[in-house]
Protein backbone atom coordinates (compact mmCIF):
# COMPACT_ATOMS: atom_id res chain seq x y z
CA UNK A 1 0.00 0.00 0.00
CA UNK A 2 1.40 3.37 -1.03
CA UNK A 3 -0.40 6.61 -0.26
CA UNK A 4 0.70 9.91 -1.75
CA UNK A 5 -1.03 13.06 -0.52
CA UNK A 6 -0.53 16.45 -2.15
CA UNK A 7 3.17 15.92 -2.74
CA UNK A 8 4.88 19.04 -4.03
CA UNK A 9 8.53 19.75 -4.77
CA UNK A 10 9.79 23.13 -5.85
CA UNK A 11 13.27 23.94 -7.08
CA UNK A 12 13.29 27.70 -6.82
CA UNK A 13 10.03 28.99 -8.29
CA UNK A 14 9.72 26.03 -10.64
CA UNK A 15 7.53 23.20 -9.33
CA UNK A 16 8.96 19.82 -10.40
CA UNK A 17 6.06 18.04 -8.74
CA UNK A 18 2.85 19.93 -8.11
CA UNK A 19 0.18 18.68 -5.70
CA UNK A 20 0.33 15.00 -6.66
CA UNK A 21 -2.00 12.54 -4.89
CA UNK A 22 -2.68 8.88 -5.63
CA UNK A 23 -2.91 5.49 -3.99
CA UNK A 24 -1.54 2.07 -4.85
CA UNK A 25 -3.56 -0.79 -3.39
CA UNK A 26 -2.27 -4.26 -2.51
CA UNK A 27 -2.86 -6.73 -5.32
CA UNK A 28 -2.47 -4.16 -8.07
CA UNK A 29 0.17 -2.90 -10.44
CA UNK A 30 0.04 0.87 -10.84
CA UNK A 31 1.63 2.25 -13.97
CA UNK A 32 3.15 5.69 -13.41
CA UNK A 33 3.30 7.28 -16.83
CA UNK A 34 4.68 10.49 -18.12
CA UNK A 35 7.16 11.98 -20.56
CA UNK A 36 10.75 12.46 -19.44
CA UNK A 37 11.07 15.30 -16.97
CA UNK A 38 7.42 15.08 -15.93
CA UNK A 39 8.29 14.50 -12.27
CA UNK A 40 8.02 10.70 -12.01
CA UNK A 41 11.44 10.12 -10.49
CA UNK A 42 11.17 13.08 -8.13
CA UNK A 43 7.84 11.76 -6.88
CA UNK A 44 9.32 8.30 -6.34
CA UNK A 45 12.35 9.70 -4.51
CA UNK A 46 10.01 11.66 -2.23
CA UNK A 47 8.06 8.46 -1.45
CA UNK A 48 11.36 6.81 -0.48
CA UNK A 49 12.53 9.65 1.75
CA UNK A 50 15.48 10.50 -0.50
CA UNK A 51 14.13 13.91 -1.44
CA UNK A 52 12.39 16.13 1.08
CA UNK A 53 9.03 17.33 -0.25
CA UNK A 54 8.25 21.05 -0.18
CA UNK A 55 4.71 20.12 0.87
CA UNK A 56 2.53 17.06 1.25
CA UNK A 57 3.37 13.59 2.49
CA UNK A 58 3.69 9.99 1.41
CA UNK A 59 3.36 6.75 3.34
CA UNK A 60 4.30 3.17 2.58
CA UNK A 61 2.26 0.50 4.37
CA UNK A 62 0.84 3.26 6.55
CA UNK A 63 4.15 4.77 7.70
CA UNK A 64 6.32 7.57 6.39
CA UNK A 65 9.30 5.87 4.75
CA UNK A 66 11.80 7.27 7.28
CA UNK A 67 9.88 5.63 10.10
CA UNK A 68 10.01 2.12 8.65
CA UNK A 69 12.37 0.26 11.00
CA UNK A 70 13.91 -1.90 8.27
CA UNK A 71 12.59 -0.50 4.96
CA UNK A 72 14.16 -3.17 2.76
CA UNK A 73 11.93 -5.83 4.34
CA UNK A 74 8.79 -3.82 3.58
CA UNK A 75 9.47 -2.14 0.27
CA UNK A 76 11.81 -3.02 -2.57
CA UNK A 77 13.18 0.04 -4.33
CA UNK A 78 14.85 0.31 -7.74
CA UNK A 79 15.29 3.96 -8.67
CA UNK A 80 18.40 3.80 -10.86
CA UNK A 81 20.04 0.61 -12.01
CA UNK A 82 23.32 2.44 -12.67
CA UNK A 83 23.61 3.59 -9.06
CA UNK A 84 25.91 0.76 -8.02
CA UNK A 85 29.59 0.93 -7.14
CA UNK A 86 31.36 0.10 -10.41
CA UNK A 87 34.15 -1.68 -8.56
CA UNK A 88 31.98 -4.14 -6.63
CA UNK A 89 30.81 -7.45 -8.00
CA UNK A 90 27.10 -8.03 -8.42
CA UNK A 91 27.13 -10.58 -5.64
CA UNK A 92 28.99 -8.22 -3.30
CA UNK A 93 26.48 -5.41 -3.89
CA UNK A 94 23.65 -7.75 -2.86
CA UNK A 95 25.60 -9.23 0.05
CA UNK A 96 26.14 -5.78 1.60
CA UNK A 97 22.42 -5.04 1.45
CA UNK A 98 21.44 -8.52 2.66
CA UNK A 99 23.67 -8.07 5.70
CA UNK A 100 22.29 -4.57 6.35
CA UNK A 101 18.76 -5.99 6.35
CA UNK A 102 19.77 -8.97 8.48
CA UNK A 103 18.97 -11.56 5.82
CA UNK A 104 20.33 -15.03 5.36
CA UNK A 105 23.18 -15.14 2.82
CA UNK A 106 21.29 -17.76 0.83
CA UNK A 107 18.81 -15.04 -0.18
CA UNK A 108 21.55 -13.45 -2.31
CA UNK A 109 22.06 -16.61 -4.38
CA UNK A 110 18.30 -17.20 -4.59
CA UNK A 111 17.57 -13.71 -5.92
CA UNK A 112 20.51 -13.75 -8.36
CA UNK A 113 19.13 -17.01 -9.65
CA UNK A 114 15.62 -15.59 -9.86
CA UNK A 115 16.63 -12.67 -12.08
CA UNK A 116 18.80 -14.85 -14.28
CA UNK A 117 22.28 -13.64 -13.31
CA UNK A 118 24.41 -16.77 -13.29
CA UNK A 119 27.48 -17.46 -11.14
CA UNK A 120 29.87 -16.04 -13.74
CA UNK A 121 27.91 -12.78 -14.03
CA UNK A 122 27.58 -12.49 -10.25
CA UNK A 123 31.36 -12.59 -9.87
CA UNK A 124 31.98 -9.83 -12.38
CA UNK A 125 32.31 -6.21 -11.36
CA UNK A 126 29.26 -4.05 -12.04
CA UNK A 127 31.49 -1.87 -14.30
CA UNK A 128 31.39 -4.70 -16.86
CA UNK A 129 27.59 -5.11 -16.75
CA UNK A 130 25.32 -4.12 -19.61
CA UNK A 131 22.35 -1.92 -18.77
CA UNK A 132 20.10 -4.97 -18.99
CA UNK A 133 22.25 -6.84 -16.47
CA UNK A 134 22.23 -3.82 -14.16
CA UNK A 135 18.44 -3.74 -14.32
CA UNK A 136 18.33 -7.43 -13.41
CA UNK A 137 20.73 -6.81 -10.53
CA UNK A 138 18.60 -3.85 -9.42
CA UNK A 139 15.49 -6.01 -9.52
CA UNK A 140 17.23 -8.73 -7.49
CA UNK A 141 18.18 -6.00 -5.04
CA UNK A 142 14.60 -4.75 -4.79
CA UNK A 143 13.28 -8.29 -4.22
CA UNK A 144 16.06 -9.20 -1.77
CA UNK A 145 14.16 -8.54 1.46
CA UNK A 146 10.96 -10.24 0.25
CA UNK A 147 9.05 -6.96 0.46
CA UNK A 148 5.30 -6.45 0.12
CA UNK A 149 5.69 -3.28 -1.93
CA UNK A 150 7.81 -2.62 -5.02
CA UNK A 151 8.76 0.84 -6.28
CA UNK A 152 10.49 0.60 -9.65
CA UNK A 153 11.61 3.53 -11.79
CA UNK A 154 11.88 2.60 -15.48
CA UNK A 155 12.84 -1.01 -14.74
CA UNK A 156 12.41 -2.14 -18.34
CA UNK A 157 15.09 0.26 -19.65
CA UNK A 158 17.81 -1.72 -21.33
CA UNK A 159 16.03 -5.08 -21.06
CA UNK A 160 15.62 -7.09 -24.24
CA UNK A 161 12.07 -8.07 -25.34
CA UNK A 162 12.44 -11.45 -23.67
CA UNK A 163 13.57 -9.72 -20.47
CA UNK A 164 10.64 -7.30 -20.57
CA UNK A 165 8.21 -10.20 -21.02
CA UNK A 166 9.83 -12.03 -18.12
CA UNK A 167 9.65 -8.95 -15.88
CA UNK A 168 5.97 -8.39 -16.65
CA UNK A 169 5.23 -11.96 -15.59
CA UNK A 170 7.21 -11.47 -12.40
CA UNK A 171 5.42 -8.24 -11.46
CA UNK A 172 1.98 -9.59 -12.39
CA UNK A 173 2.62 -12.65 -10.24
CA UNK A 174 3.87 -10.50 -7.37
CA UNK A 175 0.70 -8.38 -7.46
CA UNK A 176 -1.59 -11.37 -7.85
CA UNK A 177 -0.16 -12.73 -4.60
CA UNK A 178 -1.15 -9.55 -2.79
CA UNK A 179 1.85 -7.34 -3.43
CA UNK A 180 1.71 -3.65 -4.32
CA UNK A 181 3.65 -2.45 -7.36
CA UNK A 182 4.34 1.11 -8.49
CA UNK A 183 6.07 1.05 -11.85
CA UNK A 184 7.10 4.08 -13.85
CA UNK A 185 7.74 4.33 -17.55
CA UNK A 186 7.75 6.81 -20.38
CA UNK A 187 6.85 4.00 -22.79
CA UNK A 188 3.17 3.21 -22.86
CA UNK A 189 3.35 -0.32 -24.27
CA UNK A 190 5.48 -1.45 -21.36
CA UNK A 191 2.88 -0.45 -18.81
CA UNK A 192 -0.27 -1.21 -20.80
CA UNK A 193 0.44 -4.94 -20.70
CA UNK A 194 0.90 -5.25 -16.96
CA UNK A 195 -0.79 -2.39 -15.10
CA UNK A 196 -4.25 -2.47 -13.49
CA UNK A 197 -4.29 1.21 -12.75
CA UNK A 198 -2.67 4.17 -14.40
CA UNK A 199 -1.43 7.46 -13.04
CA UNK A 200 -0.43 9.85 -15.80
CA UNK A 201 1.71 12.84 -14.94
CA UNK A 202 2.78 15.75 -17.10
CA UNK A 203 4.64 18.91 -16.13
CA UNK A 204 4.58 17.84 -12.47
CA UNK A 205 0.79 17.53 -12.27
CA UNK A 206 -1.42 14.48 -12.48
CA UNK A 207 -3.40 14.71 -15.69
CA UNK A 208 -5.31 11.43 -15.45
CA UNK A 209 -5.61 8.50 -13.12
CA UNK A 210 -7.87 5.52 -12.67
CA UNK A 211 -8.56 1.98 -13.74
CA UNK A 212 -6.70 1.12 -16.94
CA UNK A 213 -9.78 -0.26 -18.70
CA UNK A 214 -11.92 2.71 -17.72
CA UNK A 215 -9.33 5.13 -19.00
CA UNK A 216 -9.07 3.17 -22.23
CA UNK A 217 -12.77 2.67 -22.85
CA UNK A 218 -13.07 6.39 -23.61
CA UNK A 219 -11.92 5.42 -27.08
CA UNK A 220 -15.18 3.64 -27.95
CA UNK A 221 -15.71 0.29 -29.67
CA UNK A 222 -14.71 -0.91 -33.11
CA UNK A 223 -17.29 -3.14 -34.79
CA UNK A 224 -17.37 -4.76 -38.21
CA UNK A 225 -19.87 -6.95 -40.01
CA UNK A 226 -19.97 -8.40 -43.52
CA UNK A 227 -23.27 -6.60 -44.04
CA UNK A 228 -22.18 -3.09 -43.14
CA UNK A 229 -25.47 -1.44 -44.02
CA UNK A 230 -27.46 -3.81 -41.78
CA UNK A 231 -25.07 -3.16 -38.93
CA UNK A 232 -25.49 0.58 -39.29
CA UNK A 233 -29.29 0.22 -39.26
CA UNK A 234 -29.02 -1.92 -36.13
CA UNK A 235 -26.88 0.68 -34.38
CA UNK A 236 -29.21 3.49 -35.43
CA UNK A 237 -32.13 1.50 -34.06
CA UNK A 238 -30.32 1.23 -30.71
CA UNK A 239 -29.56 4.97 -30.72
CA UNK A 240 -25.81 4.41 -30.89
CA UNK A 241 -23.75 6.91 -32.85
CA UNK A 242 -21.36 5.27 -35.27
CA UNK A 243 -18.65 6.75 -37.43
CA UNK A 244 -16.73 5.18 -40.29
CA UNK A 245 -13.11 4.41 -39.61
CA UNK A 246 -10.44 2.51 -41.49
CA UNK A 247 -10.96 -0.53 -39.26
CA UNK A 248 -14.77 -0.60 -39.36
CA UNK A 249 -17.41 1.38 -37.50
CA UNK A 250 -16.26 3.31 -34.43
CA UNK A 251 -19.09 3.42 -31.88
CA UNK A 252 -19.17 5.62 -28.80
CA UNK A 253 -20.41 2.85 -26.50
CA UNK A 254 -18.97 -0.20 -24.77
CA UNK A 255 -18.66 -3.53 -26.53
CA UNK A 256 -21.57 -5.07 -24.62
CA UNK A 257 -24.10 -2.47 -25.83
CA UNK A 258 -22.87 -2.75 -29.41
CA UNK A 259 -23.01 -6.55 -29.36
CA UNK A 260 -26.52 -6.51 -27.94
CA UNK A 261 -27.71 -4.07 -30.61
CA UNK A 262 -26.31 -6.32 -33.35
CA UNK A 263 -27.82 -9.45 -31.82
CA UNK A 264 -31.24 -7.78 -31.51
CA UNK A 265 -31.16 -6.99 -35.22
CA UNK A 266 -29.80 -10.43 -36.12
CA UNK A 267 -26.59 -9.08 -37.65
CA UNK A 268 -23.59 -11.44 -37.64
CA UNK A 269 -20.45 -9.64 -36.49
CA UNK A 270 -17.00 -10.18 -37.94
CA UNK A 271 -15.20 -8.15 -35.27
CA UNK A 272 -16.04 -6.49 -31.96
CA UNK A 273 -13.38 -4.94 -29.71
CA UNK A 274 -12.54 -1.83 -27.71
CA UNK A 275 -10.93 0.78 -29.91
CA UNK A 276 -7.54 0.19 -28.42
CA UNK A 277 -4.68 -0.02 -30.85
CA UNK A 278 -3.29 3.40 -30.13
CA UNK A 279 -5.90 3.98 -27.43
CA UNK A 280 -3.59 4.47 -24.52
CA UNK A 281 -1.08 6.15 -26.76
CA UNK A 282 -3.71 8.62 -27.88
CA UNK A 283 -4.71 9.23 -24.29
CA UNK A 284 -1.11 9.64 -23.27
CA UNK A 285 -0.31 12.02 -26.08
CA UNK A 286 -3.36 14.20 -25.67
CA UNK A 287 -2.97 14.30 -21.91
CA UNK A 288 0.68 15.16 -21.85
CA UNK A 289 1.42 16.89 -25.14
CA UNK A 290 0.43 20.37 -23.96
CA UNK A 291 2.23 19.94 -20.68
CA UNK A 292 5.46 18.70 -22.16
CA UNK A 293 5.51 21.47 -24.74
CA UNK A 294 5.14 23.94 -21.91
CA UNK A 295 8.01 22.12 -20.21
CA UNK A 296 10.22 22.43 -23.26
CA UNK A 297 9.47 26.12 -23.69
CA UNK A 298 10.16 26.93 -20.06
CA UNK B 1 13.47 -20.65 6.93
CA UNK B 2 13.69 -23.95 5.05
CA UNK B 3 12.33 -22.96 1.65
CA UNK B 4 15.57 -23.07 -0.30
CA UNK B 5 14.26 -25.81 -2.56
CA UNK B 6 10.91 -24.10 -3.21
CA UNK B 7 10.10 -23.28 -6.84
CA UNK B 8 11.49 -19.96 -8.04
CA UNK B 9 8.07 -18.35 -8.44
CA UNK B 10 7.53 -18.51 -4.69
CA UNK B 11 10.51 -16.28 -4.20
CA UNK B 12 8.63 -13.26 -5.51
CA UNK B 13 5.57 -13.72 -3.34
CA UNK B 14 5.19 -10.84 -0.90
CA UNK B 15 5.58 -12.13 2.63
CA UNK B 16 4.22 -10.79 5.81
CA UNK B 17 7.11 -10.53 8.20
CA UNK B 18 7.06 -10.74 11.92
CA UNK B 19 7.91 -7.29 13.24
CA UNK B 20 11.30 -6.44 11.79
CA UNK B 21 13.96 -4.78 13.88
CA UNK B 22 16.03 -1.94 12.58
CA UNK B 23 19.66 -2.82 11.86
CA UNK B 24 21.88 -2.24 14.90
CA UNK B 25 24.78 0.21 14.84
CA UNK B 26 27.12 -2.78 15.19
CA UNK B 27 25.64 -4.30 12.02
CA UNK B 28 25.89 -1.02 10.12
CA UNK B 29 29.51 -0.53 11.24
CA UNK B 30 30.36 -4.05 10.05
CA UNK B 31 28.82 -3.23 6.66
CA UNK B 32 30.88 -0.03 6.46
CA UNK B 33 34.08 -1.91 7.38
CA UNK B 34 33.33 -4.37 4.62
CA UNK B 35 32.79 -1.53 2.15
CA UNK B 36 36.32 -0.28 2.95
CA UNK B 37 37.88 -3.50 1.68
CA UNK B 38 35.49 -4.85 -0.98
CA UNK B 39 36.64 -2.54 -3.77
CA UNK B 40 40.05 -2.44 -5.42
CA UNK B 41 40.62 1.20 -4.43
CA UNK B 42 39.96 0.57 -0.74
CA UNK B 43 41.92 -2.67 -0.64
CA UNK B 44 44.99 -1.10 -2.28
CA UNK B 45 44.89 1.87 0.03
CA UNK B 46 45.07 -0.51 3.01
CA UNK B 47 47.76 -2.65 1.35
CA UNK B 48 49.78 0.50 0.62
CA UNK B 49 49.55 1.50 4.27
CA UNK B 50 50.88 -1.92 5.27
CA UNK B 51 53.68 -1.80 2.68
CA UNK B 52 54.83 1.67 3.76
CA UNK B 53 55.19 0.44 7.34
CA UNK B 54 57.25 -2.53 6.19
CA UNK B 55 59.45 -0.38 3.91
CA UNK B 56 60.18 2.12 6.67
CA UNK B 57 61.24 -0.63 9.09
CA UNK B 58 63.43 -2.20 6.40
CA UNK B 59 65.13 1.14 5.71
CA UNK B 60 65.75 1.56 9.43
CA UNK B 61 67.29 -1.90 9.61
CA UNK B 62 69.63 -1.14 6.73
CA UNK B 63 70.61 2.47 7.36
CA UNK B 64 70.02 3.39 11.00
CA UNK B 65 72.82 3.16 13.58
CA UNK B 66 72.78 -0.03 15.59
CA UNK B 67 72.08 1.91 18.77
CA UNK B 68 69.05 3.60 17.17
CA UNK B 69 67.42 0.28 16.20
CA UNK B 70 64.93 0.27 19.06
CA UNK B 71 61.25 -0.58 19.19
CA UNK B 72 60.29 3.10 19.57
CA UNK B 73 62.42 4.11 16.60
CA UNK B 74 60.80 1.47 14.43
CA UNK B 75 57.33 2.45 15.61
CA UNK B 76 57.27 6.26 15.48
CA UNK B 77 58.43 6.94 11.88
CA UNK B 78 55.73 4.69 10.43
CA UNK B 79 53.00 6.85 11.98
CA UNK B 80 53.43 9.90 9.76
CA UNK B 81 53.01 8.42 6.26
CA UNK B 82 50.11 6.33 7.52
CA UNK B 83 48.72 9.49 9.08
CA UNK B 84 48.62 11.03 5.59
CA UNK B 85 46.89 8.06 3.95
CA UNK B 86 44.32 7.25 6.63
CA UNK B 87 42.41 10.52 6.20
CA UNK B 88 42.14 9.71 2.49
CA UNK B 89 40.44 6.46 3.51
CA UNK B 90 38.10 8.49 5.73
CA UNK B 91 37.32 10.85 2.85
CA UNK B 92 36.67 8.02 0.37
CA UNK B 93 34.46 6.11 2.81
CA UNK B 94 32.11 9.08 2.95
CA UNK B 95 32.37 10.56 -0.54
CA UNK B 96 32.33 7.38 -2.64
CA UNK B 97 28.67 6.94 -1.69
CA UNK B 98 27.99 10.10 -3.68
CA UNK B 99 30.52 9.72 -6.48
CA UNK B 100 29.49 6.09 -7.12
CA UNK B 101 25.83 6.98 -6.42
CA UNK B 102 25.47 4.10 -3.95
CA UNK B 103 23.90 6.65 -1.58
CA UNK B 104 20.66 5.88 -3.41
CA UNK B 105 20.80 2.29 -2.15
CA UNK B 106 22.40 2.97 1.21
CA UNK B 107 19.94 5.63 2.31
CA UNK B 108 16.94 3.77 0.90
CA UNK B 109 17.85 0.86 3.19
CA UNK B 110 18.73 3.08 6.15
CA UNK B 111 16.70 6.29 5.83
CA UNK B 112 18.03 7.57 9.16
CA UNK B 113 21.16 8.88 7.47
CA UNK B 114 22.88 9.94 10.70
CA UNK B 115 23.11 6.26 11.67
CA UNK B 116 25.00 5.47 8.47
CA UNK B 117 27.34 8.40 9.10
CA UNK B 118 28.01 7.30 12.68
CA UNK B 119 28.64 3.73 11.45
CA UNK B 120 31.15 5.09 8.92
CA UNK B 121 32.94 7.12 11.61
CA UNK B 122 33.14 3.99 13.80
CA UNK B 123 34.45 1.93 10.88
CA UNK B 124 37.22 4.36 9.93
CA UNK B 125 38.18 4.89 13.60
CA UNK B 126 38.54 1.11 14.01
CA UNK B 127 40.71 1.07 10.90
CA UNK B 128 42.92 3.79 12.44
CA UNK B 129 43.21 1.70 15.62
CA UNK B 130 44.13 -1.33 13.53
CA UNK B 131 46.80 0.71 11.75
CA UNK B 132 48.46 1.46 15.11
CA UNK B 133 48.37 -2.25 15.90
CA UNK B 134 49.94 -2.92 12.51
CA UNK B 135 52.66 -0.32 13.22
CA UNK B 136 53.32 -2.01 16.57
CA UNK B 137 53.46 -5.47 14.98
CA UNK B 138 55.84 -4.41 12.21
CA UNK B 139 57.98 -2.53 14.74
CA UNK B 140 58.13 -5.73 16.82
CA UNK B 141 59.33 -7.73 13.82
CA UNK B 142 61.89 -5.01 13.13
CA UNK B 143 63.12 -5.12 16.73
CA UNK B 144 63.46 -8.89 16.64
CA UNK B 145 65.43 -8.71 13.41
CA UNK B 146 67.55 -5.88 14.82
CA UNK B 147 68.57 -7.88 17.88
CA UNK B 148 69.37 -10.85 15.64
CA UNK B 149 71.47 -8.66 13.32
CA UNK B 150 73.39 -6.90 16.08
CA UNK B 151 71.22 -3.77 16.53
CA UNK B 152 70.14 -2.45 19.92
CA UNK B 153 66.78 -4.22 19.80
CA UNK B 154 65.56 -2.40 22.90
CA UNK B 155 61.90 -3.13 23.63
CA UNK B 156 61.22 -0.30 26.05
CA UNK B 157 58.24 1.88 25.08
CA UNK B 158 56.19 4.39 27.02
CA UNK B 159 52.50 3.50 27.17
CA UNK B 160 51.61 7.15 26.56
CA UNK B 161 53.40 7.06 23.19
CA UNK B 162 51.04 4.31 22.01
CA UNK B 163 48.08 6.27 23.33
CA UNK B 164 49.31 9.42 21.56
CA UNK B 165 49.71 7.43 18.34
CA UNK B 166 46.11 6.28 18.64
CA UNK B 167 44.93 9.86 19.21
CA UNK B 168 46.96 11.05 16.22
CA UNK B 169 45.64 8.41 13.81
CA UNK B 170 42.01 8.39 14.96
CA UNK B 171 41.68 12.19 14.90
CA UNK B 172 43.41 12.22 11.51
CA UNK B 173 40.98 9.77 9.93
CA UNK B 174 38.05 11.61 11.51
CA UNK B 175 39.31 14.93 10.14
CA UNK B 176 39.37 13.32 6.70
CA UNK B 177 35.84 11.98 7.18
CA UNK B 178 34.71 15.44 8.32
CA UNK B 179 36.09 17.03 5.14
CA UNK B 180 34.38 14.31 3.13
CA UNK B 181 31.05 14.95 4.86
CA UNK B 182 31.34 18.66 4.31
CA UNK B 183 32.42 18.62 0.66
CA UNK B 184 30.79 15.32 -0.48
CA UNK B 185 33.11 15.09 -3.48
CA UNK B 186 36.28 12.95 -3.44
CA UNK B 187 38.81 15.13 -5.34
CA UNK B 188 37.57 18.31 -3.70
CA UNK B 189 37.70 16.78 -0.21
CA UNK B 190 41.16 15.24 -0.68
CA UNK B 191 42.68 18.42 -2.11
CA UNK B 192 40.90 20.49 0.52
CA UNK B 193 42.09 18.25 3.32
CA UNK B 194 45.71 18.21 2.18
CA UNK B 195 45.90 21.83 1.08
CA UNK B 196 44.01 23.89 3.65
CA UNK B 197 46.05 22.99 6.78
CA UNK B 198 49.29 23.37 4.79
CA UNK B 199 48.18 26.72 3.43
CA UNK B 200 47.26 27.75 6.94
CA UNK B 201 50.70 26.64 8.17
CA UNK B 202 52.47 28.67 5.45
CA UNK B 203 50.31 31.74 6.16
CA UNK B 204 51.03 31.34 9.87
CA UNK B 205 54.74 31.51 9.12
CA UNK B 206 54.53 34.45 6.71
CA UNK B 207 51.97 36.72 8.29
CA UNK B 208 53.09 37.87 11.70
CA UNK B 209 49.67 38.58 13.28
CA UNK B 210 48.63 35.02 12.38
CA UNK B 211 51.59 33.43 14.17
CA UNK B 212 49.86 33.51 17.56
CA UNK B 213 46.58 31.95 16.41
CA UNK B 214 48.39 29.36 14.29
CA UNK B 215 50.00 27.99 17.47
CA UNK B 216 46.46 27.02 18.44
CA UNK B 217 44.91 26.26 15.06
CA UNK B 218 47.56 24.50 12.97
CA UNK B 219 47.10 20.78 13.67
CA UNK B 220 50.61 19.92 12.43
CA UNK B 221 51.96 22.26 15.13
CA UNK B 222 49.57 21.36 17.93
CA UNK B 223 50.04 17.61 17.36
CA UNK B 224 53.86 17.81 17.26
CA UNK B 225 54.34 17.40 21.04
CA UNK B 226 52.52 14.04 20.88
CA UNK B 227 55.77 12.49 19.68
CA UNK B 228 58.19 14.71 21.59
CA UNK B 229 58.81 12.07 24.22
CA UNK B 230 57.72 14.28 27.14
CA UNK B 231 54.34 14.25 28.85
CA UNK B 232 52.07 16.97 27.42
CA UNK B 233 51.22 20.03 29.50
CA UNK B 234 47.64 21.20 30.02
CA UNK B 235 48.18 24.03 27.56
CA UNK B 236 49.49 21.65 24.90
CA UNK B 237 46.37 19.48 25.28
CA UNK B 238 44.32 22.68 25.10
CA UNK B 239 45.96 23.60 21.78
CA UNK B 240 45.24 20.14 20.40
CA UNK B 241 41.62 20.44 21.52
CA UNK B 242 41.17 23.88 19.96
CA UNK B 243 42.75 22.87 16.64
CA UNK B 244 40.61 19.71 16.53
CA UNK B 245 37.51 21.73 17.29
CA UNK B 246 38.18 23.84 14.21
CA UNK B 247 39.40 21.16 11.79
CA UNK B 248 37.41 18.13 13.00
CA UNK B 249 34.37 18.93 15.14
CA UNK B 250 33.06 21.92 13.19
CA UNK B 251 33.36 20.28 9.74
CA UNK B 252 31.82 17.09 11.18
CA UNK B 253 28.83 19.00 12.52
CA UNK B 254 28.33 21.12 9.40
CA UNK B 255 28.93 18.09 7.15
CA UNK B 256 26.38 16.00 9.06
CA UNK B 257 23.75 18.69 8.58
CA UNK B 258 24.59 18.90 4.89
CA UNK B 259 24.43 15.11 4.44
CA UNK B 260 21.09 14.84 6.24
CA UNK B 261 19.53 17.54 4.09
CA UNK B 262 20.99 16.70 0.74
CA UNK B 263 18.76 15.30 -1.95
CA UNK B 264 19.85 11.79 -2.95
CA UNK B 265 19.61 11.21 -6.69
Amino acid sequence: MITVENLTKRYGPHPAVDDVSFQCEPGTVTGFLGPNGAGKSTTMRMICGLTTPTAGRATVSGHPYQELPNPGREVGVLLDASAQHAGRTGREALTLSAYTMGLDRREVAAKLDLVGLNAVAAKRRVRAYSLGMRQRLGLAHALLGDPRVLILDEPANGLDPEGIFWMRGLLRDFADRGGTVLLSSHLLREVEAVADRLVVIGGGRIVAQGDKNELLSGGGTVVRARDGAALRRALDAANLTAADSSEGLLVQADAEAVGQAAADAGVALAELRPASGGGLEQLFLTLTAGESTKEAVR
Amino acid sequence: MTTTTAPAADAVAPRHHTPVRRPSLLRLSTVELRKLVDTRAGRWLLITIGLITAVIVTLQLVYADDAAQTFVNFFTPSLLPIGVLLPVLGILSITSEWSQRTALTTYALVPRRERVVVAKLIAVSLTALASVLASLAVAAVGTLLASALGGAGTWQIDGSLVLNAVIFQVTGVLMGAAFGLLLLNPPLAIVGYLLLPTLWGVLGEMVKPLRGPSEWLDTSKTMEPLFGGDALTGEQWGRIAVSLLVWMVLPLAAGLVRTLRREVS
